[in-house]
């Protein structure tokens, strides 16, 4: 009987071939164990476990670094503080569309925190879930929180999230850039056109003509640009119209072109280029390239990290000398928390965000991100220990009746979009302010229209 | 009976890749095209408009003013970027000591990750403490603002391009290798010089790479992403450097508007489709295929 040549008796290495077998499966083994230890010492070791009677409650969250670790010991204090919950606490960058995915996949987080701006958008998405009558059960009202972050929350009549931790934003000034007269918050100016006039003035240029400090510069940090108007009693949405080619609109749109006038637009340009990351000690603010600058309640947290020596202080910021009504107006934003449409565990999720809503616990998560508190009712303890001394400032500006949050609508984020544009085109010459301004508004018009159609139109049939 | 059976046993095998082709490229496609005829957001089932999507594009000011960027960055990086790849490649084919060396620094920066590279430029492309502005100053130039300047935020795009041609510049030095040497000793015996044998011989031969790279270039210009993403929040200054997926990319999933994103992912294959079939024709003319 003849055996193919091919035949396994033949393969001269047999011996070698099954070590070698043998030796791959050891290793394949040997791999496999590995794996699996370091996955199960990677759970133990980022396991907060629920343990089997009690309900996980998925939270995703954006923050990182110090802001997330605030509110990871909220998340601790509420699970220790009770043993029917657990929450598992995760940090996700773009938490935004993430959760927008996940919820069109049918398996959403229980809690996402999102900003506020983007409520109306998810809400007429069908994102969320309407929290109206659960804060209502639970003694949530208008009256427990600051009206102005209430009425944010409030869209379509029904309330859709509730605040992590909110802001309001005032203008931030170093005492050693400005002239003496101006150096305290009592006798800095008051009015845009004071400080156009100081700006002017007391701005310091090179020997070759480029600037070397600038007392404002409305782009700077460039992050509000939407709500320009509304420092000039403009508005952007008025009886369910776009409203962007206004007066107010045009005169914040002249007085932000005057400064790329007074400096020349490419100067500006270049300036600014220069400015490095807010958090980071070359923020320009911190830096000395600015005397003063238009930022949020929490530039504290970073001036304490980054630069603690610097001398500053916050006033509001001024308003325009003909419109004395608009004195102590800021501009109000949050962060917040809500419950996806389809969350599995929605009792329980709502369940610790109204833990959070409990005045000790929001305390100390606002004094842990620096910022002031969205409730009514504020501890003198907050007062006393908040890392930033003018902590009072930021409270009576988010309770100003003249202070605004961004507009109640689902285009908010196109709409910022284009008015960044707009403001953009102003700055480097592209466009006049009047031109700009009929652009935006055209094309603002037709995104409106089509959102109304196709959007607005079609949730009209949904049920709460 | 064998050769159904073989069959049978073939698309067998070939069933992890035939699944893998329906379920992770038909099926999207189809469905986006259906999408890009509906109007969807996501959470709720689309609602089919017929072709308002298109309308909307073709009134969409911005959406040509993508086109337009992104067609500026193309006709900029995709000639560009070739030019640098093939002279690089040339440089590297000549016989110097440690050439490997020299081929591995070479290819190393296409291999930075695009977010890194972005992170990166934006230090070097600062007009205050950027390296490059620091070099022109030292040369007496006064360096204009890269990233502030509607004028130049294209062209340091452009420029960056340049970084990632590595790739390209393997796959024509792998071209170059395959020049044979015949041809070379032939131009040389009959007095050709080294351009004269570039121009005539080594290009020629050379040619069937550079439409493939040119092609690739194309594709991948059309779908520049990354770079200005991290460089250019929202395409500033002014949307000048807003390109066409960076608008879909908002359109889906910052706007929710998966439909209108869906249409313009079809006009730009559409395009993509256009421009590629357009560089093979005019290839006709000017490649060179050793068989044919």
């Amino acid at each position: 009987m003849h055996e193919r040549a091919d035949s396994p008796r033949d393969v001269p290495s047999m011996g070698i071939f099954k070590d070698r077998l043998t030796a791959r499966i050891v290793a394949i083994g040997a791999i496999s164990a590995i794996l699996v230890a370091a996955f199960a010492i990677g759970e133990s070791s980022v396991k907060r476990d629920a343990g089997s009677d009690r309900v996980t409650v998925i939270y995703w969250e954006k923050w990182t670094g110090d802001e997330a670790e605030q509110m990871r010991k909220v998340v601790d204090k509420f699970n220790k503080s009770q043993d029917r919950i657990f929450v598992k606490y995760l940090s996700i960058s773009g938490v935004a569309q993430k959760t927008m995915l996940a919820t069109a996949g049918g398996t959403p987080p229980d809690v996402s925190g999102i900003w506020q701006d983007q409520l109306c958008q998810f809400a007429d998405a069908n994102a969320l879930m309407d929290l109206t009558d659960l804060a209502r059960e639970s003694g949530l009202n208008r009256d427990y929180y600051i009206h102005g972050y209430w009425d944010a929350l409030n869209y379509r009549g029904r309330l859709w999230a509730l605040p992590s931790t909110p802001a309001s934003v005032a203008l931030h000034v170093n005492p050693d850039l400005v002239p003496k007269e101006y150096a305290t918050a009592e006798t800095f100016p008051k009015t845009i056109e004071d400080l156009d006039e100081l700006t002017k003035t007391a701005s310091k240029k090179k020997a070759d003509g480029s600037l070397e400090m600038a007392i404002f510069l409305p782009s700077n940090p460039g992050w509000w640009t939407w709500s320009w108007p509304g420092y000039f009693g403009g508005e952007l949405v008025k009886d369910n119209r776009v409203v962007i080619d206004t007066p107010e609109a045009l005169r914040s749109l002249t007085w932000y072109e005057s400064y790329t006038k007074e400096f020349g637009s490419k100067e500006v340009q270049t300036f600014q280029s220069g400015f490095a990351n807010f958090a980071s000690p070359k923020d320009p603010f911190m830096d000395g390239k600015v005397a003063t600058e238009i930022n949020g309640v929490w530039k504290a947290n970073y001036i304490r990290i980054y630069k603690p020596d610097l001398k500053w202080f916050a006033v509001p910021f001024p308003y325009p000398k003909d419109r004395p009504d608009l004195a102590g107006h800021s501009n109000l934003s949050q962060d917040i928390l809500a419950i996806p449409r389809g969350a599995k565990n929605a009792k329980e999720a709502f369940e610790f965000i109204r833990f959070v809503q409990r005045q000790d616990v929001m305390e100390g998560l606002c004094t842990g991100h620096g910022k002031n508190s969205p409730l009514n009712k504020v501890s003198d303890h907050f007062f006393d220990n908040h890392p930033n001394k003018y902590i009072r400032l930021f409270d009576q500006l988010s309770r100003s009746p003249r202070s605004f949050s961004s507009p109640s609508i689902g285009i908010f984020p196109q709409m910022s979009s284009e008015i960044n544009v707009a403001y953009q085109q102003v700055s480097t010459g592209q466009k006049s302010p009047k031109d700009a301004l009929k652009d935006t508004q055209a094309r603002l018009d037709v995104i409106w229209s089509t959102y109304q159609k196709q959007i607005l139109a079609d949730q009209a049939g949904d049920k709460p | 009976m064998n050769r159904h059976r073989d069959a049978r046993v073939g698309i067998l095998f070939a069933m992890p890749w035939i699944l893998g082709f329906l379920i992770f490229l038909a099926y999207p496609l189809i469905s986006s095209l259906y999408t890009s005829f509906t109007s969807y957001s996501v959470l709720r089932s689309p609602k089919w408009i017929g072709i308002d999507n298109y309308k909307e594009l073709y009134n969409d000011e911005v959406f040509r003013g993508n086109l337009l960027n992104t067609l500026y960055y193309a006709v900029g990086a995709v000639p560009l970027s070739t030019a640098v790849a093939i002279c690089l490649a040339l440089l590297l084919n000549t016989k110097v000591k440690g050439m490997a060396v020299y081929r591995t620094l070479f290819f190393l920066p296409s291999l930075v990750p695009m977010v890194a590279l972005g992170t990166l430029f934006l230090w070097v492309f600062n007009s205050d403490y950027g390296l490059l502005n620091s070099g022109l100053r030292l040369l007496g130039v006064s360096p204009p603002n890269w990233l502030g300047d509607p004028a130049w935020s294209k062209a340091t795009l452009i420029m960056i391009a340049m970084w990632g041609c590595g790739q390209a510049m393997i796959i024509y030095l792998a071209g170059l290798q395959d020049v044979p040497k015949s041809l070379l000793e032939a131009a040389e015996l009959d007095g050709a010089k080294p351009l004269s044998q570039l121009k005539n011989v080594i290009l020629p031969m050379l040619s069937p790479v550079i439409l493939f790279n040119v092609i690739m270039g194309i594709i991948g210009s059309l779908q520049v992403f990354t770079v200005p993403y991290v460089m250019f929040p929202g395409g500033a200054p002014a949307r000048s450097t807003y390109f066409f997926a960076m608008y879909l990319y908002d359109n889906a999933f910052v706007y929710q508007r998966m439909g209108y994103a869906s249409a313009m992912g079809w006009v730009m294959f559409a395009i993509t489709l256009g421009l590629t079939m357009l560089s093979l024709k005019i290839s006709e003319k000017y490649v060179h295929y050793e068989g044919g």
